[in-house]
């Protein structure tokens, strides 16, 4: 269905009873051209451009409990394209840009919203980083600004500059940077590639990955069903190292829980979406949508541990005490997987057939476009796209790391700085 | 969250530094070993979730170095069944 006024009219006509599902109940077939392990965003966009830009269509999403109930449900909605190393730059620009696009080109809105992300300078050598990068995201055609103090203060007039713990001294804004709507981009791309015949199967989880003589043969399911493809693709974030490790595969990964929290709504004062010590940012409803640091240690659990929220809750009320006495509706936590470089390892595998789509640290929701279509492109061709092919495994054996853990908000230990 | 330190009993996880896995050991003659190994060493982990045997660090109490067992899927102690 294409959505439009008229849609709309006749939908409500009828009490809103007869709105068509967004996707099939797909039944698993026993054979595809390509599998795609995991039902997030990274997935789903990998299987409808593959549908979409190459016209594969024998596809399959298996997603072991529903879509969208990973780490893309579980972020904190964040898009930009504001980071340091121009391999990096030139990847999430290409994914910003297509977020530009998307809710025309999947038909459903995903509510972007590019209200700009202001990071703060707790020092001058934090301002003269940041001064680094917008000559560098300027020098390659991205939006960026140097702000001082003066500049802050004006973007968030609620914001205390002089704070007992530090001293704001400027910032730097990307104006195209915002949020876009999480769960829509899950749906809106599940429901684009399920039109162009992809099956998104949920409660489909995959035990193992078949492979023999060094090449994909194909998945067995956790019931023992077994299904061929000459192609597969891992995309599923914390789960994948249990999938690859018996493959003789080892990831440069680190798994810790990373949570966000969201507040009562209080009257709008935050119009862009603010980047220092934590980040946040406030919702249409007026709900404050904040995250911060990780918990430092392993982790599978999606639980986070008690201690974080109240450092995260204490930095906020540093930069605005205002907000002393707001109340928290709800907190969540996912399982993020860290490389040592915080940058994504995305691409071909030595096993042949064998596609990753991981360490998405805390980065994986803005990468989504890119990161679907980039990888689709290398699904097809055996061979990376251009835009990913620094973000191989095999770096971390050549040295080639893309050290990002400031442009993530982190040191390398994964603490927020 | 808690830890339990061997000499100081159990204690808030804010006293604490987690270490990494106990099972990574660094290569005793670093000069003399492969690119590859050393690699292994700085980088690779184990990822299937399930108890792993970690040295942690009571940093903010008496300092001591030692490993603890935990299930990476509940978060709980091995010690506590």
């Amino acid at each position: 269905m294409k959505y439009s006024i008229a849609t709309m009219l006749a939908q409500a006509a009828r009490g809103h009873a007869r709105w068509p599902r967004l996707w099939r109940a797909a039944e698993l077939r026993d054979a595809y051209d390509v599998i795609v392990i995991g039902g997030g965003g990274h997935g789903l966009a990998t299987a409808y451009y593959l549908a979409k830009n190459h016209g594969v269509r024998r596809v399959a999403v298996l997603e072991k409990r529903w879509i969208g109930g990973g780490n893309s449900g579980r972020n904190t909605a964040i898009v930009r394209s504001n980071y340091l190393f121009p391999a990096s730059i030139a990847f999430y620009e290409r994914s910003l840009s297509l977020y530009e696009g998307l809710t025309d080109a999947l038909g459903f809105n995903v509510m972007l919203s590019q209200r700009g992300v202001l990071n703060l300078a707790y020092s001058r050598a934090d301002l003269n980083r940041m001064r680094r990068r917008v000559a560098v995201l300027r020098a390659l055609g991205v939006d960026a600004e140097l702000l001082g103090v003066d500049d802050v203060a004006a973007r968030v007039p609620e914001l205390r500059l002089e704070t007992p713990t530090r001293s704001v001294f400027g910032g730097f804004l990307q104006p195209r940077g915002g949020i876009a709507r999480h769960d829509a981009v899950v749906w809106g791309y599940a429901r684009a590639a399920d039109a162009l015949g992809v099956d998104v199967v949920q409660n489909a989880e995959v035990g193992a990955i078949d492979v023999h003589d060094g090449v994909v043969r194909g998945v067995a399911m956790r019931d023992g069903r077994r299904i061929e493809a000459a192609r597969v693709v891992v995309a599923a974030a914390s789960g994948t190292a249990a999938l690859i490790e018996p493959l003789g595969l080892r990831l440069p990964v680190v798994h810790m829980t990373l949570q966000a929290m969201v507040s009562e709504p209080v009257a709008r004062f935050l119009d862009v979406v603010l980047d220092g010590a934590v980040y946040a940012s406030q919702s249409d409803r007026g709900e404050l949508v904040v995250g911060g640091g990780s918990d430092v240690f392993a982790s599978f659990a999606q639980r986070g541990a008690p201690a974080t929220a109240p450092r995260n809750f204490a930095a906020l009320l540093d930069l605005v005490p205002r907000l002393s006495g707001l109340r928290w509706l709800r907190q969540w936590s996912g399982t993020v997987d860290y490389p040592k470089d915080h940058s994504p390892i995305i691409g071909t595998t030595p096993i042949e057939g064998l596609f990753l789509s991981t360490a998405w640290g805390s980065y994986g929701f803005k990468a989504i476009p890119a990161g679907g279509e980039c990888l689709a492109q290398t699904v097809v061709d055996g061979r990376a796209h251009r835009l990913i092919a620094p973000f191989d495994l095999e770096r971390f054996r050549t040295g080639r790391l893309v050290r990002e853990a400031e442009s993530s908000g982190m040191d390398l230990e994964g603490v927020l700085v | 969250m808690w830890v339990r330190c061997p000499w100081c009993g159990r204690r808030d996880l804010s006293e604490f530094v987690w270490g990494d896995d106990a099972s990574v050991v660094r290569p005793a003659n670093a000069a003399a070993e492969t690119d590859d190994a050393w690699t292994d060493y700085l980088y690779f982990r184990r990822g299937t979730p399930g108890v792993v045997a970690e040295r942690w660090h009571h940093v903010h109490g008496c300092g001591a170095w030692f490993v603890v067992e935990r299930d990476t899927r509940t978060n709980r102690w091995r010690s506590d069944g």
